[in-house]
């Protein structure tokens, strides 16, 4: 048995029994910060951030699009590192994890699109063009849905399992793509306003908006993940005893 | 090496080889994947011969002139280096303005002359309050005044 320094033998919750009653504890507190940094977000977003210089109040459309834009990215490289523990160790639960968390992850894919759109049109002129950035958001949420189809495809959820890990690990490479695009190539997709290497590029009310409202994002989508992994827990263990007997 | 250890190294090698084939792959694609081209390539002559093209670099100060038909706006887009003159019909976006980003798709003319069917407005990745951007002006002409005597 392998217990760690701090005490909390970890493998104990690799299995779907001991983590079904675990998630549903953790569900409430997430979803209770998701709420609280949300309202948060909007608040400091739309009443107390300045208007900007040149967009005026068009450029508010921020405070969802990036922290949606940045959820569907990340929560890919979640779902990749899942499948890929899941096809290394031969562990259900990591499978599950990845299954859970993929139409989550084509939903904020789908709404950065959809919010980038519709603010394209009044500040570029357009609602779409080919560049390199939207087009590799757009096989983001392909990719998403290829996850989703594949696994409702095969019957065995072992084999689904498998194909599927390969595909979001194929899909992996996409996501530096996606990031990058704005500084490898030409593309009417401005730069990174957020980047590690210097300070955010706009005023501080701003960015606290926008990372208030990244916060409420990664907690909703982190509580809504294990609310999907519960129910797929339940659909696959149905077989076992304490799914029987709990039911 | 235990089965799981191998399945994983066989993972991590797999990723890998799909990267460094990414990588090859975008980086032979380079010149198709790039959106518009600036003034300087269009000036040597980089760009795609008889078929249309997007071209794009700042509104270049105190260019831009509107005909007497008020559709018709002609401007010179400029990447600081080098130069080439747009004609446009139509609606601009909102954003539009001398001194900012634009993207313009169209044909170069025998005249030189890029003739856009569409123009795109692009925005930087700063965002400031108008109080701020005032101040960065001020500065701005603080400086060309400084450098002008």
């Amino acid at each position: 048995m392998a217990v760690d320094v701090t005490g909390i033998n970890w493998y104990k919750y690799s299995a779907p029994r001991t983590f079904y009653p675990l998630a549903g504890r953790l569900i409430p507190w997430f979803a209770g910060l998701a709420l609280v940094f949300c309202l948060i977000g909007l608040y400091i977003g739309f009443f107390l951030a300045p208007t900007e210089a040149r967009q005026g109040e068009a450029y508010r459309i921020i405070f969802i699009h990036v922290p949606a834009a940045w959820m569907s990215m990340f929560i890919y490289v979640v779902m990749a590192i899942w499948a890929a523990l899941g096809l290394a160790f031969n562990t259900r639960l990591s499978s599950m994890m990845a299954s859970a968390l993929a139409p989550t992850g084509a939903i904020m894919t789908f709404i950065a699109l959809w919010t980038g759109a519709l603010w394209g049109r009044p500040t570029w002129g357009t609602y779409w063009v080919w560049d390199a950035r939207l087009t590799s958001e757009l096989i983001l949420l392909f990719l998403y849905f290829g996850f989703l189809a594949l696994e409702a495809a095969i019957e065995d959820s072992r084999r689904a399992d498998r194909a599927c890990a390969v595909l979001a690990l194929v899909g992996v490479v996409n996501v530096p793509i996606i990031y990058f695009s704005v500084k490898w190539w030409n593309t009417l997709h401005q730069g990174a306003t957020v980047s590690l290497e210097s300070a955010p590029r706009m005023a501080t009310t701003m960015f606290a908006g926008m990372g208030v409202l990244a916060l409420g994002f990664w907690m909703y989508c982190i509580a809504a993940a294990l609310h999907r992994v519960r129910s797929i827990i339940l659909e696959r263990e149905r077989r076992a005893d304490w799914v029987r007997e709990a039911a | 090496m235990k089965a799981r250890h191998k399945r994983g190294l066989l993972i991590a090698s797999g990723v890998l080889v799909l990267a460094v084939a990414a990588g090859l792959v975008l980086s032979a694609f380079q010149k198709n994947l790039v959106f518009f081209f600036t003034p300087s390539q269009v000036v040597a002559r980089e760009v795609p011969v008889g078929k249309p093209f997007r071209i794009g670099g700042m509104v270049a100060e105190r260019s831009l002139q509107r005909e007497r038909d008020g559709l018709t706006v002609r401007f010179v887009v400029t990447d600081t280096v080098k130069s080439v003159p747009v004609q446009y019909t139509g609606i601009l976006p909102d954003l539009f303005k001398e001194g900012q980003g634009v993207v313009a798709q169209g044909k170069v003319g025998d005249d030189g002359v890029f003739v856009a069917t569409e123009v795109l407005a692009k925005h930087d990745e700063n965002y400031m309050p108008p109080e701020a951007a005032h101040a960065v002006e001020q500065a701005q002409n603080a400086q060309k005044t400084l450098i002008g005597n």
